[in-house]
């Protein structure tokens, strides 16, 4: 059975009650018409659980969340998976800034582009380990304050370097991998390129074709191409610049 | 927080007020209640030589013929009425909003290129310094702002928004941070031509209300915008910068960003950093300005703001939120997150 609710002129509280009561009543298949501006879809929710998103949420979609698949048939809004800590989230559209903000597990996926800060504190422990993928592009300050997790960058149709400046500015944790090449004058304080490994390469590979898997896209191409691989110059990046020792 | 939203028509056609009610009040989470406005272009056709001056006034029997007086040492009233307003269960009369249909006499005003807007401009800023109870809020020819601390649906019913039209809106939810919410605090700004929306905060503004206050502008709606119209106005009317320089004053480059420049770009970006370093707003903002060819959206230079542009035909849509624009126009173009203190311009034909 496949729940339907129509979200036409419905503020997000009782549109998430709604969500809430299905998800506690055993439903794992809903599907959410008419979105426009919702915020908060599918925050803190747990479970086994499908939930489509038709049309534009609004920002913090997935906050907190543990479990569920959400996919969004449009443009998602600011920090979709913000604090997320585990499940899926798929957006066939482009996302607001903040996107992935603090994540903590789990996996988001953008088809096209993103804003400023995607990944800002993204952070791991042990086997919690989040995964953030973008088909399209970033803007500035793209794995801002990052401390853990894997944020890849797939720039599906750009040729040229990536030259979005403040890239993972003070990352002290986790990988940032952007295909082709990168501006060094846009890599950030405490930011620095590291090899790209075969180890590596089968690190982000899954991610690749799980990413063609929801997109239509070819593989082939995208796990063959080569990545700018950024982590953390150091455990402080800024040591010495709040500190005096 | 704060939501904005804002339209033009580039072909001029007029929309009365009831679409943009309707993606303001979708925002009203970016809001506290506090404060909400509207601005219009366009909606006086029958007074479009005049301008059209809003007043609150705390007290009609008092402190209206004050302004009476000073406007009649100025030019000529050539109408006045009260606004029509319809109170609700959340939104009462706190003043009594006014609107003068003004004609200066250019000849009292010597020395400027711009006797009319110059009589205003002093006007607006005597008034609202000189006669406690008066505050003059809107100030432009054929414009209306229409502002109250309420929520978005509450302040357009108790102006009934959709009986006005116009080709460019301007729309603002407030949620006050440094400052109280009050009726004259709530965005729109308005002088003469100019109406600022603005969410985020101007944390320069000592630097910059110093600044503004040196050539004769006077803050007072205890908010950091109202710095905003004036410097536009400073900017833009009287020193003639292009919207494109003046949003380059206001939030330009870095420096790394100058350097790297071609040699006659950065000349001319190292001059607009120096004439105009007081003018540079810091802190996050992403704001949008109209005047009545237009509107300009822009946010800081790092982005701490929200800020999409949209656009269906001759309409361009600039707004915190997608869902907003998509709330007046379900069907879009075109939808686009604009760079970092790169201007959107939508301009009239």
């Amino acid at each position: 059975m496949v729940l339907r609710i129509d979200a036409t002129g419905l503020h997000y509280t009782p549109l998430n009650r709604q969500v809430r009561a299905a998800v506690r009543d055993g439903e794992t298949e809903i599907v959410i018409d008419n979105v426009l501006g919702q915020r908060f879809i599918a925050d803190g929710l747990c479970g086994e659980v499908r939930i489509t998103v038709n049309g534009v949420p609004g920002g913090d979609l997935g906050m907190f969340m543990r479990g569920p698949t959400v996919i969004v048939n449009g443009n998602a809004d600011h920090a979709p998976g913000n604090t997320m800590d585990g499940g899926t989230i798929i957006i066939h559209g482009s996302a607001g800034d903040a996107v992935a903000h603090s994540m903590r597990g789990g996996r988001v996926f953008v088809r096209d582009d993103i804003g400023y800060r995607g990944g800002i504190h993204m952070k791991e422990y042990e086997e919690k380990r989040p995964c953030l993928v973008v088909g399209g592009s970033a803007r500035s300050y793209l794995g801002e304050y990052m401390a853990g997790g894997i944020v890849l960058l797939l720039r599906l149709g750009d040729t040229g370097p990536f030259v979005e400046r403040g890239i993972a500015s003070g990352i002290h944790g986790g990988e940032v991998y952007i295909r082709g090449e990168v501006d060094p004058g846009c890599l950030a304080i405490g930011a620095k390129v590291l090899p790209l490994d075969e180890e590596r390469r089968a690190r982000i590979r899954p991610l690749i074709e799980e990413f063609c898997r929801y997109f239509g896209e070819d593989p082939a191409p995208l796990i063959a191409a080569d990545y700018t691989r950024i982590g953390p110059a150091s455990a402080r990046p800024f040591a010495g610049k709040y500190v005096w020792e | 927080m704060c939501g904005i939203i804002s339209v033009v028509d580039r072909a001029g056609n007029r929309m009365d007020g009831s679409k943009i009610k309707k993606a303001l009040s979708l925002m009203d989470e970016r809001g506290s209640g506090e404060g909400a406005g509207y601005a219009a272009y366009g909606v006086y056709p029958e007074f479009a030589d005049c301008y059209a001056l809003h007043v609150f006034f705390d007290n009609i029997v008092e402190t209206k013929s004050f302004v009476d007086d000073l406007l009649k040492i100025w030019g000529t009233i050539e109408h006045d009425e009260e606004i029509p307003t319809f109170e609700g269960p959340n939104l009462k009369k706190v003043h009594t909003p006014w609107r003068y249909f003004f004609r200066p006499d250019a000849s009292l005003m010597s020395g400027t290129p711009s006797p009319e807007e110059d009589i205003v401009t002093y006007l607006v800023m005597k008034v609202n310094t000189s006669i406690p109870g008066a505050l003059v809020y809107s100030s432009g020819k054929n414009i209306g702002v229409f502002k109250a601390a309420g929520w978005p649906e509450d302040v357009a019913d108790f102006y009934r928004i959709q009986d006005y039209e116009g080709y460019i809106w301007l729309a603002h939810n407030r949620y006050p941070t440094n400052t109280k919410g009050w009726w004259g605090g709530a965005h729109p700004f308005n002088l003469l031509d100019w109406s600022v929306i603005h969410n985020g905060e101007i944390t320069s503004y000592g630097t910059n209300r110093r600044y503004i206050e040196s050539f004769g502008y006077r803050c007072t709606m205890f908010t950091d915008t109202e710095v905003v119209a004036y410097l536009v106005d400073l900017l833009a009317r009287k020193h003639g910068l292009d919207e494109e320089m003046a949003v380059r004053a206001l939030a330009p480059p870095f420096w790394d960003d100058i350097d790297a420049m071609p040699r006659k770009e950065k000349e001319m970006n190292l001059a607009i950093r120096l004439a105009y370093g007081s003018a540079m707003m810091n802190g996050p903002f992403a704001i949008v300005v109209a005047n009545s060819e237009g509107i300009c959206g822009f946010s800081d230079r790092i982005k701490l703001r929200p800020l999409i542009a949209a656009e269906k035909g001759d309409r361009l849509y600039i707004s915190s939120e997608e869902a907003a624009i998509r709330c007046m126009e379900p069907e879009l173009d075109r939808v686009w997150m604009p760079r970092a203190g790169e201007p959107v311009i939508g301009r009239v034909r």
